[in-house]
């Protein structure tokens, strides 16, 4: 009987550019919703795996090995911007303490929309809107509900790739969807 | 019994957010209906979010698509080529 045979795969850093540059651009830009900041990280994924290719043991394909990286560089971007001060803060839409803990704040209780605004919900002005309105949003905030919402991932996948739990998912998930409806309602439905 | 099943509208609304996901749990949703009951605010938020989550879906594919085609410049790649190289010599 034949052993089973192991592919050693090997790393090509000549090749790099022109059969990865856009497959880890378009992972990161889904993410990062930006292009210089994609562009870096592509950049600084290239770079890393230059200086430990000597670690690349051959086991996963290159592109795998690739992926890996960009997503701790990914990683370490979101680090960084919820560690930063100053960042745009998530407006109250509750009571936080005292006997209405819990309820709606007056100032932010939904209004009603108004009916002809509610049918024009395929347009790319709304979608442009929608894009306004989440960056407005801090970022781990946005970056978050972008990864659930727009690029439609596993609450599991987004946890692991950001290293949050999923109670801490659905907090963000749920202060960023009602920041974005107040938005929507201010500058669309209702302006 | 039905203390148990009480929930704040902070409460509610997150339910009603993770429900837009189908990641609702029977129990939740249970509670969350209860809570229908009496808010009417949360009624009208949860009427607001499923149409939210139908344009965030449209927008989602429209995205896709159009992020799909992305990528970077010649130019840019060509600079990224230098640099790696520069950092191999």
């Amino acid at each position: 009987m034949n052993e089973p045979t192991t592919v050693v795969h090997k790393l090509d850093p000549n090749k790099w550019i022109d059969n990865y540059s856009d497959y880890l651009y378009n992972y990161a830009i889904v993410r990062v919703n930006d292009h210089d900041l994609t562009k870096d990280l592509v950049q600084e994924t290239f770079l890393a795996g230059l200086k430990s290719a000597k670690n690349f043991e051959g086991k996963s394909t290159e592109r795998t090995w690739l992926i890996s990286i960009l997503k701790r560089k990914i990683i370490d971007y979101y680090r960084k911007i919820n560690s930063k001060k100053g960042q745009a803060e998530i407006r109250m839409n509750f009571y936080e303490d005292g006997e209405n803990e819990g309820s709606w704040l007056e100032e932010r209780v939904p209004q009603s929309w108004d009916h002809e605004a509610e049918k024009k919900i395929e347009t790319v002005e709304l979608h442009n809107q929608i894009d306004d309105c989440i960056d407005y949003l801090p970022e781990k905030y946005a970056m978050v509900f972008r990864m659930k919402t727009i690029q439609e991932m596993e609450t599991e996948d987004i946890c692991k790739e950001l290293d949050i739990t999923p109670s801490n998912l659905w907090v963000i998930i749920h202060r960023a969807r009602t920041q974005l409806r107040k938005c929507l309602e201010d500058n669309w439905f209702n302006n | 019994m039905f203390k148990k099943l009480e929930i704040t509208c902070d409460e509610a609304t997150t339910i009603c957010d993770k429900n837009q996901y189908g990641e609702a749990s029977l129990l939740d949703k249970i509670k969350l209906n209860n809570h229908f009951i009496r808010c009417k605010i949360c009624v009208l938020y949860t009427k607001q979010n499923t149409m939210l989550t139908k344009i965030y879906k449209g927008k989602a594919k429209a995205d896709q698509k159009y992020k799909a085609t992305l990528c970077m410049s010649n130019e840019e790649k060509e600079k990224l080529r230098k640099e790696l190289e520069k950092l191999r010599a």
